[in-house]
């Protein structure tokens, strides 16, 4: 209910909204746990296991109870917590993990046979037979537990991610966070200050506490204004910091437009990456729950979520509070009630020296230790020490077992916390991470004046680190009263005493572990799945190792904690790979003749990031193998144009280029006349095949090497490595040119008059011989021509500026068809190199070295070359190794297929006996049959063996002929036309 | 007589504006990698100089203006953009023309900041990336030069081949900028 005269939230703007499909309201500033709280909903949710009644526990990111599911379809959002989520006009928002309904759940029989269900249950139970496992029992048990489930679409929402930088950034923006940008900003450093809450204060928001002879709230506006005024200093509200990193680095989530009807061009979300030279953690603390019978039933919460809900959204989340409590501090809730006129039923604290209550009973030495309502509370029981048992009427617990500082930020490079034994929780250990300071709650200073104070002496720390001056700041008078505290973590008794709300986990289970020898606290963790839910254990990891602590007879300290990791908040895949869905998981790279292509009809295909054409299409044919035939037809008889602009280009220049190119390739190059372009091969350090290509020298000491397209990167990394690591002496430097130029095949017996059609000057056989290169002018263009071939055929490379290039490749089309040619495609380029035996990296996959391929007589023995020694190993050159042959079919089956396996006629089809197999397959419409290409075992001995080969995947047997893997032309007089 | 039609890596794809900022495609020009062999550095500034009155520049620094600028591109590597680059060039450094490799872009408004900042892991503020600073670094998923030209502009320079991706990925973010109305 609400509560007159309290609160931030604006009462002038109220919103409706939906919950289960029923209409509430609201008003603007409320979360959705504030507002089903103000409409007197308690009962939110089912729990993960046994499926009981869950409702509000907490007012922040740490919730343990209420989480639900926002939104619907591919905007389906589940496990929000309903205590971040703010309303919004039109906001639909649904319970999770029941079925039919929440108020009727048939899985909620799960809690009735709870005495079977208990930790280690499943691992004990689900043994056997083992075949069950996959196909009944996980089923089942997925779909009975579990929280909120995906909406099996494809996300809908636009997501961002962004990078920020600064001298100092602070993580919360409760009194010490304040403090310390305050004292940073007014010395002049760049500072960010990061809030997880939609409103700065943090607890200031919260409480009735006095800053400076003003309310808390008051002094935390006026700072946040005066901080909002500075050019120096960046406020982000709805920004949870999720995580440390190395070098001063910290992930954070802002929520965007979650709180949005409309989110009118903005990022659901953005992921920041935010580089500080220091900061400072003021993260606060997150109150715990004591353990003791029934303790999940809605209506039971934090003590400081309730003055919160007071304070913060002005609701009362009951009529008749009771309070229990094991510090003083939770006896404010009470005081605060009461001031608000809101009844408070008593206060049960478990020691006997607890202050007295100011209009209302304290029941001083006793312990709730039940609690009784069906779907939400109506009354408590509590014990004394003398074991007498009372009971309170009641529909609100606010119970309070002492604070746990937020440490986790400073354990998430593997650092772990120290144990305070006089406030009993767990502090940071100093420099966990670099550049980071804990102030305030976090660090276990409790009182509000002990927060100003460490706030204001971390910021004065940092300026200083900083090298920037610094100016004194007066910490003003706060609230310093003393935390005393008797520790509790579980009352003794019998029943279920729930420790993590999320996946129900109790104390039972926690010494059932303790019990099985899962002694470890870690142990302890993966046997019972305490802090595995979303909360991460955030309310529940300290009491949990508590309890561990009392069952194996150790303190708490020697028990320790598990891994802090982050993130801290649950953070959305989709914001860490913002911009990378779909297609924006690469770049993608087009040649200049892409548009012509696709205008063609043609299909891309990608290589690498580029995208180029598999086959042009042409009327009436029906099948790929009719226009990839019909282009292998134009290469052979007449002309054809291919782009191959993807291939890598490297720019070598300096008097040692030659002597380089003698040292990355296995074969000379400084013997290469200016003019000519020259085959080379190139190995590895470790003596495989790295990559080939051609390399033109155009000049005496300027060469262009050309590399496959799918190691133009690595091909130009390793250069690089070779110039700067192994030959500095050589006065060599490389430059990528691959982009520079447009660069099209022109192939064909009639490939030289579709040229002269263009060329400005004339070539012929005896100025432009095979393997020549030089400039050219094409069209009125500078160009480079270079006179190679990788079908076989008499050919050229024409290269353009590649701003000319989607006019020379429409203008070489069309004239290629008017002399009965055209554009090809990947496809054709594929079947006219594999007639020629020519490799591709289908070939040179990373296993085959010079000698497997056939090329050993390449590697020069008149110097040395990278490779080359390791490429003489003896099994190196072992004639048993697998050798490069060509493959054709000869029996009734005519198809053959790459990744098959070769074997002897006789042998069965086993791994054992494979013989060889198959890289590369194509349709030869020269010889009206498949061939391929392929390595098998001293496979240029066996010439003309006939052989079976086997594909088991898709079914395909062939019986095939081994034969020398160049089948056309084998003499090349065709090249040099 | 036919002749070959010159297109523009960003053709077709360029001006656009999203709020305060504006993303537009340079004028073609031309491009010269110019990197210095052993112990040359000083003759190629003096030719530099001498030639298109900027020294070269010192790693992440750009020199020269608007017209005649050479951005430092890598290791013993600068980018002549805009001047043919002088003859004398080539017999200290090796000289490869890159005036159709690569995409120029220029973003400009009160906001580029910010729209980098979803993009570039950099730290790009004024304070600290003064106007004649320049970057090897990573757009998104591109390996980019970014420089800045003024207070409130930047020459980003990718591979002629992505620039559809450079647009879109920049356009994206200048959308989410501009839909929050500030950074």
């Amino acid at each position: 209910m609400r509560v007159a005269g309290k609160g931030l939230v604006d009462c002038s703007k109220p919103l409706r909204f939906l919950f289960d499909g029923t209409s509430y309201q609201g008003f603007e500033g409320d979360t959705l746990a504030s507002a089903l709280l103000a409409n007197d909903v308690k009962m939110v949710a089912r729990s993960f296991k046994y499926h009981r009644p869950r409702g509000i526990v907490g007012a922040g990111s740490e919730e343990a109870g209420a989480l639900v599911t926002v939104g619907s379809g591919a905007h389906q959002d589940p496990n929000v917590r309903a205590t971040v989520q703010e309303i919004y006009e039109g906001l639909s928002a649904q319970s999770q993990n029941r079925w039919p309904s929440l108020g009727f759940d048939i899985l909620s029989v799960n809690d009735l046979a709870a005495p079977f269900l208990g930790a280690g249950f499943y691992y004990k139970t689900f043994m056997w037979p083992k075949a069950f496992w996959e196909k009944l029992y996980e089923p089942v048990i997925r779909r009975s537990a579990g929280i909120g489930a995906l909406s099996g679409l494809s996300n809908a929402d636009r997501y961002e991610k962004a990078f920020a930088f600064c001298d100092l950034l602070v993580i919360g923006s409760g009194p010490s966070g304040l403090m310390a940008a305050l004292t940073a900003a007014r010395a002049g450093a760049d500072v960010i200050l990061c809030e997880e809450d939609s409103v700065f204060g943090g607890r200031l928001n919260g409480e009735s506490l006095e800053i400076a002879e003003t309310s808390g709230q008051d002094w935390g506006t006026a700072a946040i204004a005066e901080l909002s005024s500075m050019d120096n200093v960046r406020l982000m509200s709805r920004t949870s910091v999720t995580g440390a990193y190395d070098q001063g680095t910290y992930g954070a989530l802002e929520r965007v437009s979650h709180h949005m009807t409309q989110a009118q061009g903005k990022p659901l979300e953005t992921f920041w990456r935010i580089v500080a030279k220091r900061a400072i953690l003021a993260a606060g603390a997150i109150e715990r729950p004591v353990a003791f019978r029934n303790n999940d039933r809605p209506g039971i919460m934090t003590a400081a979520a309730v003055r919160t809900y007071l304070h913060r959204y002005g609701v009362a989340p009951g009529k008749a509070v009771t309070v229990f409590a094991n510090n003083d501090d939770a006896h404010r809730t009470a005081k605060d009630l009461v001031a608000a006129g809101v009844h408070v039923a008593g206060v049960i604290d478990t020691r006997t020296d607890a202050p007295d209550g100011q209009g209302y009973p304290v029941y001083k030495g006793a312990e709730v230790c039940d609690s009784a309502g069906r779907r939400a509370l109506e009354s408590v029981s509590f014990r004394y020490a003398d074991g007498r048992v009372d009971k309170l009427q009641t529909d609100c617990l606010a119970m309070s077992g002492g604070w746990n500082p937020t440490v986790h930020l400073t354990c998430h490079m593997n650092g772990r916390p120290k144990w305070d034994g006089s406030i009993q929780s767990f502090v940071p250990t100093e420099g966990m991470v670099a550049g980071l300071e804990a102030v305030g709650a976090c660090n276990g200073a409790f009182s509000t004046h002990a927060a100003l104070l460490q706030g204001n002496a971390a910021a004065l720390t940092a300026l200083g680190d900083l090298g920037l001056k610094t100016i004194a700041q007066d910490v003003p008078d706060a609230e310093d009263a003393p935390y005393r505290l008797k520790p509790l973590w579980a009352v003794k008794g019998k029943g279920r005493a729930w420790l993590d709300f999320q996946n129900d986990v109790t104390v039972k289970d926690v010494k059932m572990a303790a019990q099985e020898n899962f002694r470890s606290v870690e142990h302890m963790k993966r046997y019972t799945t305490q802090g595995m839910a979303p909360d991460q254990g955030k309310n529940s990891n300290v009491a949990a190792l508590a309890v561990l602590a009392d069952a194996t007879g150790r303190g708490i300290p020697e028990t320790g904690t598990t891994t802090f990791r982050p993130p801290f908040v649950p953070v959305s895949i989709a914001s860490l790979g913002a911009g990378a869905q779909g297609k924006g998981f690469a770049p993608e790279r087009f040649t200049t003749s892409h548009t012509a292509s696709v205008e063609r009809g043609a299909p891309m295909i990608e290589a690498g990031l580029w995208y180029r054409p598999s086959y042009f299409p042409a009327t009436g044919e029906k099948t790929w193998r009719e226009s990839c035939d019909r282009e292998v037809g134009y290469v052979r008889n007449a002309v054809g144009v291919c782009d191959v602009s993807t291939l890598g280009k490297i720019d070598i220049q300096g008097p040692d280029a030659g002597a380089f190119l003698d040292f990355v390739y296995t074969n000379m190059f400084s013997t290469l006349k200016v003019g000519r372009t020259r085959y080379g091969l190139m190995l590895r350090e470790d003596g495989t095949v790295m990559d080939d290509g051609t390399t033109a020298r155009l000049g005496e000491s300027h060469y262009v090497m050309t590399t496959t397209t799918a190691a133009a990167g690595p091909v130009m990394r390793h250069l690089e490595y070779v110039k700067q690591c192994l030959r500095p002496d050589l006065d060599v430097n490389l430059v990528s040119v691959t982009e520079q130029w447009a660069q099209f095949a022109v192939a064909g017996p009639k490939s030289r008059d579709l040229l002269n059609g263009l060329l400005d000057t004339k070539i012929d056989n005896e100025n432009w011989p095979f393997m020549a290169c030089g400039t050219v002018s094409a069209l009125g263009v500078e160009g480079r021509l270079f006179r190679i071939s990788f079908s076989g055929e008499h050919a050229y490379e024409v290269a353009v500026p590649a701003r000319y290039g989607d006019s020379l490749f429409r203008t070489l089309t069309s004239r290629a068809e008017a002399m009965g040619g055209g554009a090809y495609g990947m496809e054709a380029l594929n079947v006219l190199r594999i007639e020629k035996g020519f490799i591709t990296h289908s070939e040179i996959h990373g296993r085959t070295n010079a000698f497997d391929i056939g090329m050993e007589r390449m590697v020069s023995q008149k110097k040395d070359c990278i490779g080359k020694t390791m490429s003489e190993r003896p099994g190196l050159t072992d004639p048993e190794r697998e050798q490069l042959v060509g493959v054709k079919p000869i029996g009734p089956v005519k198809q053959l297929t790459a990744g098959s396996f070769l074997f002897k006629s006789e042998d069965s089809a086993v791994r054992e006996n494979a013989q060889g197999y198959m890289t590369s397959v194509g349709f030869s419409p020269e010889f009206g049959t498949f061939i391929g290409l392929g390595f098998l075992s001293n496979g240029r001995a066996r010439h003309g063996e006939q052989m079976l080969m086997v594909d088991h995947l898709r079914d395909v047997v062939a019986r095939v002929e081994i034969c020398d893997p160049v089948f056309f032309d084998p003499e090349g007089g065709r090249v040099r036309g | 007589m036919a002749e070959l039609l010159a297109k523009s890596p960003c053709d077709g794809l360029l001006p656009v504006t999203h709020g305060s900022v504006t993303l537009s495609e340079m004028d073609m020009t031309h491009l010269t990698s110019v990197a210095p062999y052993k112990g040359r550095d000083a003759d190629v500034s003096d030719t530099l100089k001498q030639a298109h009155g900027m020294a070269f520049p010192a790693p992440n620094r750009a020199t020269g203006k608007e017209g005649a600028r050479a951005v430092w591109f890598g290791r013993g590597q600068a980018m002549l953009i805009g001047p043919f680059p002088d003859a004398a060039l080539s017999a200290d450094a090796a000289v490869s023309d890159q005036s159709d490799a690569w995409a120029l872009v220029r973003l400009e408004g009160a906001d580029c900041e910010n729209v980098l900042a979803r993009l570039v892991p950099v730290d790009l503020r004024q304070s600290v990336f003064k106007r004649g600073h320049t970057v090897r670094t990573q757009l998104q998923h591109m390996t980019v030069s970014i420089t800045r030209t003024g207070d409130n502009a930047f020459l980003i320079m990718t591979f002629r081949s992505m620039a559809k991706t450079l647009v879109h990925d920049l356009e994206t973010a200048m959308q989410g900028v501009a839909a929050r109305g500030t950074g």
